[in-house]
């Protein structure tokens, strides 16, 4: 089947309900998605599909086949960081930084869609991302500095 | 004694997009010894740090006897390579708590070195010098001195090689970002070059001048962590991103709960998957093939019959727990003492503290990948204790520890919880087996399985009051959770304070704080109580009570900041408490709201002060402690592992609460720079005082005196 990430096609054989981060990170070796609980509710592992924050470990690989997909490795343009990106680092909204590709997937779709977010948007917004860090205040900084 | 108010520092330093990576070596399959380093390494300078820092070597070969000689008490590395770049080799590791950052920096500051210049080489078995492990918050106290030392004594150094080539003398010159430079003349000679061709190994000077705090320009700033790039583009490979060539994936077959073995298994299906290889020995069943998915695949169809044996379960354990506690020792004398005044007094409390299991839950699970060649061990895996795994993995294969090597690539966290090396010996018997090398990862459910918890512990305290408002008696039982923190840090007259060692139903290691979490939370409400008996203020109390002027610097420094005394919502309350653990002072004040129109309570905010001496990094430093408080949380108000008759309830991240945006109240954080002390480590203590303080806070709020962690599981209920 045909997969876009990241502005490119991918052409991969594998059954349809293998799921996108298994693919993403086995198959075609974009390992910036993380695995950390399989069960769609701690965010390590989220990528946008057309725009939405999405947890690719429940995401059969088939129901992706014609949207776009970009992971945290599609996110920087020739060389220069995504805006969210450059937050974090100049915020040093991590530690273990395990979390922080999926932190920045879901800030980059909260910021296109809320370009402000009030600190309670961005609690609602990524409620479902755990830092086991609790680098909680520094990420809420960062995506409020974008 | 300055107040650092972290909103105002700046980031001005920017690394360029590739840190300069020596891991190249690291990275070839062929164990590399200490004794070929520098063959590997080329030409330079180096210095090394005995444990005892005492080293009478000249600068004449042949170097690699005298090291081979010695190094078992070598405990770092520092070289510099002809290129001007420095390489650092220590035994610690990096699992989030940015040592490599704060280490860098430290070295950066004492060779005035521009710090984009320094890698550091850290937790390579066969790279970096023996060290015991990363936890105890030992790296600040012990590893950052000796490597200012050892930087000092190159740079020392340095300045007499150019003092020689410029004939000059070695006070007309100074280090300066890289280089010599000889004020009058304005020549410059680069460190790189000094050393042109030589192999250098000069000997610690025990006497070196340092430079004092108030000068760093580097070391005591806030620094970005040294890599980030890597972490926010995607690129830092954690153990669970790696790929070797032809690798495959493992799979471990677990029973169904602890204490039951293997009565019968039937292979023949998974043995019948294309490319799939079962590996058996007789308690170890595990599988591997290309991809994870196959892998489980072929687990499944693994039919496994167990026998089980009756296991404790959550509602009996405290009982357990005492029943089965072995008497921590010492005489009685001082206990029969105790219970007399105990006895005797108007004004005494008596406590029960349950502590339950809970877990780190570090979000990258345990991971490992291991290759064989020729006999020799290679393990790459997220460890906190890489030398102690290579002994377990030596052990277990029969080798040498020469032929084991273990490298630790910066981890996904640990907490405490990785010290073990699990995951790398399953790796290693399936890479042994099938010959290619083999990944595991362990999945949430078996992170929350199989790995270790925190203990659980059973606490009775007694006190008892002089009719001064004085404490005449203490008595203190800690059963199973463990000895940290266990001191009581008021004045007291007499004191019987005990850790009984239990049978624990349940895996237990090591956790931020250790039993600190559990011992501190059960002072504290006890002091608490105590002050609210005599209805004195929880604060004024606890400084009546306390000599020691750092632990009133931090209770004072946080209850300003807090407000303390200030005037309340109706239906909030306040609560504070502190902790002395591991040379450093935390005190932390809470705000809870309770409505009584939806019963829900909520913490409102926090507020805390930190004095761990000198700051090195104050932006590190305060994420550090800002992630203990708030990691503190979860196990104040709700996490606990649930467990029956062997078998953990709760094994996934829907049914183990863990902390997440909407818990964390707003947090206010005083770090008390004490520039004249020694730093202390972070990464633990500031975790101790979020409990009590916001129990405190609860029994303020509604005069429910709760004696249990988790606190509120289930939300506070009103009797
Ligand atoms: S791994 Fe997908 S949400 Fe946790
Ligand atoms: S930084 Fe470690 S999990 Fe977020």
């Amino acid at each position: 089947m045909k997969l876009h990430i990241n502005g490119n096609e991918y052409d991969i054989d594998t059954p349809e309900n293998t799921s996108l981060l298994d693919v993403l990170r086995i198959h075609l070796k974009l390992t910036g998605s993380k695995y950390g609980c399989g069960e769609g509710i701690c965010g390590a592992c989220r990528v946008l599909i057309d725009g939405h924050a999405t947890a690719s470990c429940i995401t059969p690989v088939g129901s992706v086949q014609h949207k776009e997909v970009v992971t945290i490795e599609g996110l920087a343009k020739d060389g220069r960081l995504h805006p969210v990106q450059q937050a974090f680092l100049d915020e040093d909204a991590f530690q273990c930084a395990y979390c922080t590709s999926g932190m920045i997937i879901s800030a980059v779709a909260l910021t296109n869609k809320s370009p402000k977010p009030s600190r309670q948007e961005i609690i609602d917004a990524m409620q479902i991302n755990i830092c086991r860090c609790c680098a909680y205040p520094r990420i809420i900084e960062a995506i409020s500095n974008v | 004694m300055d107040k650092l108010t972290m909103t105002t520092m700046e980031n001005s330093i920017r690394y360029p997009e590739e840190t300069p990576d020596r891991l190249r070596i690291a990275t070839s399959s062929k164990v590399v010894t200490r004794r070929n380093f520098f063959r590997l390494l080329g030409g330079g300078i180096a210095v090394a740090l005995s444990q005892s820092c005492v080293y009478g070597w000249s600068d004449a070969p042949p170097v690699s006897e005298q090291l081979a000689a010695d190094e078992n008490t070598i405990a770092a590395w520092i070289h510099i390579h002809e290129d001007g770049s420095v390489s650092v080799f220590t035994g610690k590791v990096e699992v989030g708590q940015n040592i490599r950052t704060s280490l860098a920096q430290v070295v950066a500051e004492e060779l005035a070195v521009p710090i984009q210049h320094i890698a550091l080489i850290m937790g390579d078995t066969s790279l970096t010098p023996y060290d015991a492990g990363t936890f105890g918050s030992r790296t600040t106290p012990y590893m950052g001195p000796q490597l200012r030392k050892a930087a000092a004594s190159l740079r020392e150094a340095l300045l007499e090689k150019a003092a020689k080539a410029l004939k000059v003398p070695a006070t007309a010159l100074r280090a300066e970002a890289g280089k010599i430079v000889d004020g009058s003349s304005g020549k410059t000679l680069a460190y790189g070059t000094l050393t042109r061709g030589e192999k250098l190994l000069i000997p610690i000077n025990e006497a070196v001048t340092l430079t004092a705090a108030e000068q760093w320009t580097v070391a005591g700033t806030s620094i970005p962590k040294i890599n980030g790039r890597d972490f926010v583009t995607g690129k830092h490979q954690y153990t669970s991103d790696m790929v070797l060539p032809d690798m495959v994936y493992g799979k471990i077959l677990r029973p169904p709960a602890y204490g039951a073995t293997l009565a019968a298994v039937d292979v023949t299906k998974a043995k019948a998957m294309p490319h799939v290889t079962v590996v058996q020995t007789a308690d170890f069943i595990g599988v591997t093939a290309p991809d994870p998915q196959t892998a489980a695949n072929a687990l499944a169809r693994i039919a496994a019959q167990w026998n089980t044996t009756p296991q404790p379960s959550k509602a009996e354990l405290f009982a357990y727990l005492k029943d089965n506690a072995r008497h921590g020792g010492g005489d009685e004398d001082d206990r029969q003492e105790a219970r007399r005044l105990f006895e005797a007094s108007t004004h005494r409390l008596e406590h029960r503290v349950e502590v339950q299991y809970i877990a780190h839950v570090p979000l990258e699970p345990r991971a490992a990948i291991a290759e064989w060649n020729d006999g020799q061990l290679t393990v790459w895996t997220g460890t906190q204790r890489p030398f102690g795994v290579q002994e377990e993995l030596a052990g277990a294969f029969s080798l040498a520890k020469e032929q084991v090597r273990v490298i630790m690539p910066d981890t996904g966290s640990a907490y405490g919880g990785k010290h073990s090396g699990e995951a790398a010996l399953e790796a290693a018997r399936l890479a042994k087996v099938v010959g290619k090398p083999v990944k595991i990862v362990w999945t949430r459910e078996e992170e929350f399985k199989w790995a270790y918890f925190r203990p659980a512990g059973l606490i009775e305290v007694a006190a008892a009051l002089k009719d001064d408002g004085t404490i005449a008696s203490w008595e203190f039982h800690n059963y199973n959770s463990g000895n940290a923190g266990i001191d009581l840090p008021y004045e007291a007259g007499v004191k019987h304070i005990r850790y009984h060692p239990s049978r624990t139903p349940l895996r237990q290691g090591s956790y931020r704080a250790l039993a600190a979490t559990a011992n501190v939370f059960a002072i504290e409400c006890m002091v608490d109580d105590l002050a609210r008996l005599l209805q004195r203020d929880p604060l004024e109390f606890r400084l009546s009570q306390l000599t020691d002027v750092r632990m009133r610097g931090v209770l004072t420094a946080a209850a300003d900041r807090f407000g303390w005394g200030g005037k309340k919502a109706p239906g909030h309350g306040f609560g504070i408490a502190c902790g002395f653990v591991k040379n450093s002072y935390i005190a932390t004040c809470a705000e809870v709201a309770y409505g009584q129109a939806n019963g829900q309570l909520e913490v409102v905010r926090l507020v805390a002060a930190y004095d761990c001496g000198a700051i090195v990094n104050p932006k590190h430093l305060e994420n550090q402690v800002l992630g203990a408080i708030l990691q503190g949380l979860g196990g104040a108000l709700f996490e606990a592992i649930d467990f029956k008759d062997g078998r953990i309830l709760n094994p996934t991240l829907s049914t183990y609460r863990v902390p997440r945006f909407a818990d964390i109240p707003p947090l206010d954080i005083v770090l008390i720079d004490q520039k004249d002390i020694p730093s202390a480590g972070a990464g633990e203590t500031p975790i101790v005082g979020t409990a009590p303080a916001i129990r405190n806070a609860i029994a303020d709020a509604t005069g429910v005196r709760l004696h249990q962690l988790p606190l509120i599981p289930q939300g506070l209920k009103m009797n």
